[in-house]
């Protein structure tokens, strides 16, 4: 599929909790091609400070209205910049870049930490009408406003806090013994901090049931050219998170 | 003037030739923005770009630095790549014959850890379909190599000669700004027989995070691009050109065609796009078609008119 490079006119910019804004564009050329796991790369100001793109997981896409969604922590210049943004604007925007998650398997069970949960909203829709477990973590309730965007698409949650503000207290690690235990899973998606995607990693290899990760880096140019982003491969390649990733399965590049 | 003519009119108005290797423009890409080419193929036609200088290739493959690899900072980055490649036997093999699909230059930017290695290097890249070579004296991103040999004279003349021994392909220096005088460093490349002369690679820096009291790359120091280093690579085009003979391929900073029309002005023959090919994948088209504008609009009749000229 090409690749390609819009001026995405903004639909809405809105806060859906503390710090976090949901992004609606409307490119309808990237919206009819894009699949769950790949990303947009974001030009959030018309200037060089901030210079580089912002990479941002499609959370939907909607072909028929012709837009495409993203979900964004208000963390730093970049995504501030991208928040002052309002519904008069547009934004260049580069996508629908990396490889998307493999549908696989009936029985699928995901696993999101904090803004890990973003691109496996659009994989959860995908899935239907698979029966979906999610686990879903984050440190505080505030943060899990989550569940209730994935409650249509999953007949199961399992919420964890840091805090205990909300579901279990701890973190989706804690869980996920018992789940795979007890459940009938025959895939495992994940994405989230790199500590919680390793234990998950360990866990599905335990239970040989397959798993596929979705990494994130620091990368500039989004499409291969930079070498920024690379990871080590276990077959001792080295990994382009942006082209052959940002999604792969646990195996290529998970210890 | 039928509309055949005015499209020939408006190609040849750009087109220039760089020691020896014909190009439709005076647009390159800079080494290690372009991966090597084909990555950015759905946001350009290969086929109307002056030449990809493709990434920094080496004799054997390198896996690059460790930890983060770039660092934005204000109106630029810091990268730490460390010439990541998949080394040259790679690169003949499997990704040269794709570039062959494409009628465009393809220039091989290539760095050794010794003189021999240049040499060996530029005989293996001795083959069909390469246009030329450009030696990367100038990373200062390897500990071996690299800028080592682009911080003193007699060892840049030394890998020069050795290269120029070892093919008949035309060989562009590519020096590195962190040097006294790069005047010095242009004069002495060129007599060692340099066809031309890329000015600048990046220049050093390095970015801390005050949060953690830690450098930001994991290289701890990087080579700053981006807008941010312009004035000082049009000033050292500028000063080069006054010293040397062989065309310049300017470079730094270059987002804009009117950024592309300063290196000229100052002297350059050529220029390259490097970082901004990642803020626009489709740059290096977009800085050719207003070059092509502002001549046109300048009432001249070809690109080269404008090499040089600013009045001092």
């Amino acid at each position: 599929m090409p690749k390609m490079v819009v001026d995405g006119r903004i639909v809405s910019n809105t806060e859906i909790s503390v710090n976090v804004k949901e992004l609606v564009l409307y490119a309808p050329e990237i919206a009819a091609q894009a699949v769950p796991g790949q990303f947009l790369h974001v030009r959030v100001a018309n200037s060089y400070h901030p210079l580089l793109r912002r990479p941002l997981s499609i959370s939907s896409a909607d072909n028929i209205a012709g837009t495409v969604r993203t979900i964004y922590r208000v963390v730093g210049q970049g995504t501030a910049c991208l928040a002052a943004l309002s519904s008069k604007d547009s934004v260049n925007c580069m996508g629908p870049l990396g490889n998307g998650f493999a549908i696989h398997g009936q029985r699928p069970l995901l696993v999101g930490g904090g803004m890990g949960l973003a691109p496996l909203m659009f994989l959860a829709g995908a899935l239907c009408p698979r029966p979906i477990e999610i686990v879903m973590g984050g440190r505080t309730k505030e943060e899990m406003f989550w569940k209730d965007m994935f409650h249509v698409m999953c007949n199961t949650i399992h919420v964890t806090t840091d805090d205990g503000t909300l579901g279990s207290r701890g973190v989706t690690l804690d869980v996920l013994p018992d789940l795979l235990k007890n459940g009938a899973f025959d895939m495992i998606y994940t994405c989230g901090p790199r500590v919680m995607m390793e234990g998950i990693v360990k866990l599905a290899k335990e239970y040989d049931i397959p798993c596929q990760v979705s990494l994130e880096d620091y990368m500039a140019c989004g499409i291969g050219g930079c070498l920024s982003c690379t990871c080590a491969g276990n077959d001792g390649s080295r990994k382009k998170v942006c082209t052959e990733g940002p999604v792969f399965w646990a195996q290529e590049v998970m210890p | 003037m039928s509309v055949e003519d005015g499209k020939s009119n408006q190609q040849e108005m750009l087109s220039v030739t760089i020691a020896g290797i014909k190009m439709k423009t005076p647009v390159m890409t800079a080494s290690g923005t372009f991966g090597f080419g084909l990555e950015y193929k759905d946001f350009v036609d290969l086929n109307k770009i002056g030449a990809v200088v493709v990434k920094g290739t080496t004799l054997l493959p390198r896996s690059g630095n460790k930890g983060r690899r770039i660092a934005e900072t204000p109106a630029g980055m810091l990268n730490s790549i460390g010439l990541e490649n998949p080394g040259v036997d790679e690169f003949l093999a499997t990704i040269l014959p794709r570039l062959g699909e494409y009628d465009v230059p393809i220039i091989v930017n290539i760095s050794g850890n010794t003189v021999e290695e240049y040499g060996e290097l530029a005989a293996r890249l001795n083959v069909a379909g390469v246009a030329g070579v450009e030696l990367n004296i100038s990373c200062p991103n390897v500990k071996e190599g690299g800028i080592a040999f682009g911080t003193n004279c007699a060892s840049a003349s030394s890998v020069v000669r050795q290269v120029k021994n070892n093919t008949n392909l035309p060989v562009i220096v590519k020096l590195s700004p962190n040097v006294t005088d790069i005047v010095a460093m242009a004069q002495a490349v060129e007599e060692a027989g340099a066809d031309a002369i890329s000015l600048i690679n990046t220049l050093l820096g390095m970015s801390i995070d005050i949060h953690k009291w830690r450098p930001v790359l994991g290289n701890v120091v990087g080579g700053l691009s981006g807008p941010a280093v312009k004035p000082i690579a049009v000033r050292m085009v500028w000063q080069v050109a006054q010293a040397v003979q062989v065309p310049i391929i300017g470079m730094g900073g270059i987002v804009t065609a009117e950024d592309a029309i300063e290196f000229m002005l100052a002297g350059a023959s050529a220029v390259a796009v490097g970082t901004a090919n990642f803020i626009n994948p489709c740059a290096v088209q977009s800085v050719a078609d207003g070059i092509k504008d502002y001549v046109r609009q300048s009432g001249l009749s070809h690109v080269k008119e404008l090499v040089g000229k600013v009045n001092i």
